[in-house]
This record gives structure tokens, C-alpha cells and sequence, in this order.
């Protein structure tokens, strides 16, 4: 399923005096079944953008596709139910959302929602609980006596167990100790491959940006700045530096060589061993030329 | 959905109003709640009116914006006006239609009563609207001082109120987040049966509780952290300042109450 917007804008509060534009000119394509990256600086308008992916927020001007339903501004859309179903949203800190008296019930609770008879949303949940990592005698336990990490895994099985087509993630391992951000990151990143999903992802990790994404949309200042794949956008690293953005830290390491040996050692990498490849090639070349 | 409450909300413009001590605000409204049962006739509750309209035109609040707000506030004027004349049976017969009968001190009842009750509303929001929740439980405070002899603890309601206040937006954003969470997961708050939406109510409620208990704790560890130990002895980082303008709007409360006295019948 694919998601676009077309000229979108959005004001919080119209009308009064506390109205503010957070969106404007946005004009962005999520295509079928592919790996989309947000970054930008706090209050680009991140956030904003992804509730209007599956009608949370409707637009003050411009319309946005779901798929085939299209919200247009001005017009309130009724029945959101099946575009909502289709596009699931893992919010920052998805923990502040479970409120079941077991774990099970809690992931049951949005294919119930969406009219999963109980016994297949059953099903639903335990497959999820494996795909984030829950073993199967937590899924009769309270949520509230579960550490932040497993909370934090059983509010995304709850979305997972929707089985959205397009899944769309603000900042999903926040806080999250770094075996388990790698092991959540990989997760959604099989997902994507084996299941033919979309994945949009809101991060301020330019490594996970640039290791997972095929596509990047970069915001600044309730705008689209710069849209591409991620060597496109990191291919001129000093201009997001300049945004107040990161670059992935083989970029960083890169600048900085670059800086002590006053000569470029050839095209940005995105990764460490990419880099490491570059700099024996590198090497190896001023060893030939001298 | 809570944009358009202004209930209890502060607009940061600046204005004359805002300038005030919070005291003078809260004296000045506690006089005229007292003074507006004063009026009882055409010319007073005039009066009253021209001066409800100076308030608000020197708080620089957009009037549309205020009128907004309150449309709620209107359906219970108008609910009241509407009682007035049909169970008021005093002074002469306006119009009969047979099975409603309209009469004279039923309509000027209505009137009257709608109108206090509207300036009421308005002076009273014209305090929330044009002073911080900071400003006005300090100004609580300081005003509720002499209770202390008879061991009231001002301070620590004091500290509630400001704690509360302080509570609100925090809780109406987290209200929102997790509407629009559970509105994700396929949850319709607006749509189906009262039943099924009193249902829905708790996936809302449930987080809401656990995250303001969790957020409890936290403040008063904090507080405590920080060597919080009571108000004996405490100092004030924002002082409250009583000027001249205070007094000159005390004094114009005062003598509109005067002034209505000796316009009233």
C-alpha cells in the first residue's frame, strides 16, 4: 500500500491565539513494501507529519492517500477504521499505552478492535509476543510488573499484532539498552523484508537511519529540506551538520580524517566497514603514487 | 477537542490587566461578585455592562476568541433565561398563546438574571485568562496569610493548588497522546453507542491513572531531593508587588458599587 501527501499543512489551534503552523509544502511518497527514514532536528515536525499517515491529524490544507482513501482538508472523514487498521503507529514510548490486566489481553486488544474473533487474535498475539521477543509465560502476567524493556516490547507486539501494511515508528527504541535496540531494529527490519510491509521510521540514530532506510526525508522547520536515498542525503554531510543534525559515525570519522590529511580519501560511506575498505584502498593508492 | 477550552487557560498578551498584582485581581473580583447583586434595574445592570466591556477591552483578550470559549457557558445562559419565563407567573401577561403564558417579571427576571450571570463569567475568566496559575496561587497565599495564626495551612494549599495547576496541561497533553495511541490501535471515542463509548473510556483512564501516580512519586522525590521541607522560613523567587494601579482599581470596584446603590430601586 502506498502513502502520499500532496501539498500538505497543518496549524495546531486555527483560530486562536495559540495557532501555529507545524507542516507546510509537504510533499512526500511512501512507496509499497519499502524502508522509509524521518530524521530532523526536535519540533521539525516529525511527529506531526506521521499522525497524518493514518488520519490521527487531518490536514488544513492539501490532502494525504491511504491506500486508496484519500483525506482531503476541510472535509472530516468518518469512518478512519480500515486505514487504521491497515497503518499501525508504534508512538514514542508505546509503554504509556497499556492498560490490560495481562499482557495477552493487552496485544489481543487492537485485532479485537478491529473485529479479530478472540481465538484468532489469541493467535495474533502469540505470534507477536515471538516476533518481539516475549517469552510465553509472560503473556499471562500483569504489564505493570514487567521491566520498562519488556513493556516497551509488549506495546509494539500490540501493534504488530494488528498486521498493519504499512508500520509506522516514532523513535520505537528510545531508552532501550543497546542489545535491545539492535535486537528491535532487526526485528522491524525482517519484518519488512519477509512480510512485503512498509516501514517508516522516525529516529535521531543516523546509524540506524542509514543502515536500514532506502529512502530518507529529512525535515527542518515543519518542511520537507531534502528527500533521497541515504547516500544522496548523506553524500553533502556538512549541510545537515549545519541543520543541527548527526551523520553516521563513519561519516564523522571520515570529516575528521579528511581534516588532518587536507585531501579527500573519495565518496562518503555508510558504514564501518565500508569506510575501513575505503581508507586501505586509500592506502594502498598513496603508497602506489609515492 | 480541548483546544477551544479557555476555561482556567492564560493568554500571555500584554495588556493592563495583566500588569496587575494578583492580589488587587482577586480582591477586585471578590468585590464585584458581592456589588453585582446590587443591581436591580435597566440603569444598573447598564452600568454594570459598560464596565464588563472596559474589563475586557483593556485585557487585549480577542473578544471572538473569548466568545469561542464560552459557547458552552451560553447554552446555561440561555437554559436559565428560558426558566425564568416559563415559571416566573408575576406582573402583567405579555403574550398568551393559551398554553404558554409570558409575563411582564418573567422576561425582565430572565433578563437580568442571564445578564449577572454572564458578567459574572466573564469578569471571573478574566482573571485566569490575564493571570498565570503561579501568579494567582501566590496572590492566594499572600492574601490568606492571616490564617496562619488559627494554624490553616496556607502554604501547603497553596502548594497543592500550584501543584494541581501546574498538573493540568501535562495531563491534557498525555490525554491526547493516549487518545491518539489507543485511536490507533482501534479505538473510536467519538462514534457508537453511549455504552460502547463509556467502554472506550478505559483504555484512556487506566494509563492516565498509573502515569499521574508514577508522576506523583517522582515530584516528590524530587522535591524532597532538593530539600523541600515545608513554607517555614521559605523565600519567594518571584515577588508579588503591590503599585498605585492596584489601588486606583480596587477604588473603581468600590465606587461602582457606590454608584450602583444609588441607582438602584
Amino acid at each position: 500500500m502506498e502513502i502520499s501527501t500532496r501539498n500538505l499543512e497543518f496549524k495546531y489551534h486555527v483560530n486562536t491565539p495559540f495557532e501555529r503552523l507545524a507542516l507546510y509544502d509537504i510533499n512526500v511518497t511512501i512507496p509499497p513494501n519499502s524502508y522509509t527514514a524521518i530524521i530532523g532536528h526536535t519540533g521539525s515536525g516529525k511527529s506531526t507529519l506521521l499522525q497524518h499517515l493514518n488520519g490521527l491529524l487531518q490536514p488544513t490544507v492539501g490532502e494525504v492517500h491511504i491506500g486508496d482513501v484519500t483525506i482531503k482538508a476541510g472535509i472530516k472523514e468518518k469512518n478512519l477504521r480500515p486505514v487504521r487498521k491497515k497503518v499501525g503507529i508504534v508512538f514514542q514510548f508505546p509503554e504509556h499505552q497499556l492498560f490490560e490486566e495481562t499482557v495477552e489481553k493487552d496485544i489481543c486488544f487492537g485485532p479485537l478492535n478491529f473485529g479479530t474473533p478472540l481465538e484468532k487474535a489469541r493467535k495474533k498475539a502469540k505470534k507477536a509476543a515471538q516476533q518481539v521477543g516475549l517469552s510465553e509465560d509472560l503473556m499471562d502476567k500483569s504489564p505493570f510488573e514487567l521491566s520498562g524493556g519488556q513493556m516497551r516490547r509488549v506495546a509494539i507486539a500490540g501493534v504488530l499484532a494488528m498486521e498493519p501494511e504499512v508500520l509506522v515508528l516514532d523513535e520505537p527504541t528510545a531508552g532501550l539498552d543497546p542489545r535491545g535496540r539492535m535486537e528491535i531494529m532487526e526485528m522491524f527490519a525482517n519484518l519488512q523484508r519477509e512480510q512485503k510491509i512498509s516501514v517508516v521510521l522516525v529516529t535521531h540514530s543516523m546509524e540506524d537511519a542509514s543502515k536500514y532506510a532506502d529512502h530518507i526525508i529529512v525535515m527542518h522547520k515543519g518542511t520537507v529540506y531534502k528527500k533521497g536515498t541515504p547516500k544522496d542525503i548523506f553524500s553533502s554531510p556538512k549541510e545537515l551538520i549545519e541543520l543541527g543534525l548527526d551523520v553516521p559515525e563513519s561519516i564523522r570519522f571520515q570529516l575528521k580524517l579528511e581534516e588532518k590529511l587536507q585531501q579527500s580519501i573519495g565518496k562518503v560511506t555508510l558504514s564501518i566497514d565500508e569506510l575501513a575498505r575505503q581508507i586501505s584502498v586509500y592506502l594502498k593508492r598513496g603508497s602506489t603514487s609515492q | 477537542m480541548m483546544e477551544k477550552m479557555i476555561f482556567g487557560r492564560y493568554i500571555p498578551v500584554n495588556s493592563l490587566l495583566h500588569k496587575l498584582d494578583p492580589r488587587s485581581k482577586l480582591c477586585a473580583i471578590l468585590i464585584f461578585i458581592f456589588i453585582i447583586f446590587i443591581a436591580n434595574n435597566a440603569i444598573t445592570y447598564g452600568i454594570l455592562a459598560i464596565f464588563t466591556f472596559l474589563a475586557l477591552y483593556s485585557s487585549n483578550i480577542p473578544i471572538k476568541f473569548l466568545f469561542n470559549g464560552l459557547k458552552f457557558i451560553f447554552y446555561l445562559i440561555v437554559f436559565t433565561f428560558l426558566l425564568h419565563i416559563l415559571f416566573t407567573r408575576e406582573g402583567d401577561v405579555l403574550v398568551d398563546f393559551g398554553w404558554l403564558k409570558i409575563y411582564e417579571r418573567g422576561l425582565t427576571q430572565g433578563i437580568f438574571i442571564s445578564l449577572r450571570f454572564l458578567f459574572l463569567i466573564l469578569i471571573t475568566s478574566l482573571l485566569t485568562l490575564t493571570t498565570t496559575p503561579i501568579e494567582i496561587t501566590d496572590g492566594m497565599e499572600s492574601l490568606m496569610k492571616p490564617l496562619r495564626k488559627i494554624h490553616f495551612p496556607v502554604h501547603e494549599l497553596a502548594l497543592m493548588m500550584s501543584i494541581a495547576l501546574r498538573f493540568i496541561p501535562t495531563l491534557m497533553d498525555e490525554t491526547d497522546k493516549i487518545m491518539k495511541a489507543q485511536m490507533a490501535r482501534g479505538v473510536d471515542f467519538s462514534h457508537g453507542s453511549l455504552k460502547r463509548r463509556a467502554q472506550a473510556i478505559v483504555p484512556l483512564l487506566i494509563p492516565l491513572f498509573i502515569s499521574s501516580f508514577k508522576r506523583a512519586e517522582e515530584l516528590a522525590v524530587a522535591m524532597e531531593a532538593r530539600g523541600y521541607r515545608g513554607g517555614e522560613g521559605r523565600t519567594k523567587y518571584r515577588q508579588l508587588n503591590w503599585r498605585t494601579m492596584d489601588t486606583i482599581v480596587i477604588l473603581i470596584v468600590l465606587s461602582l458599587g457606590g454608584i450602583l446603590f444609588i441607582f438602584r430601586t
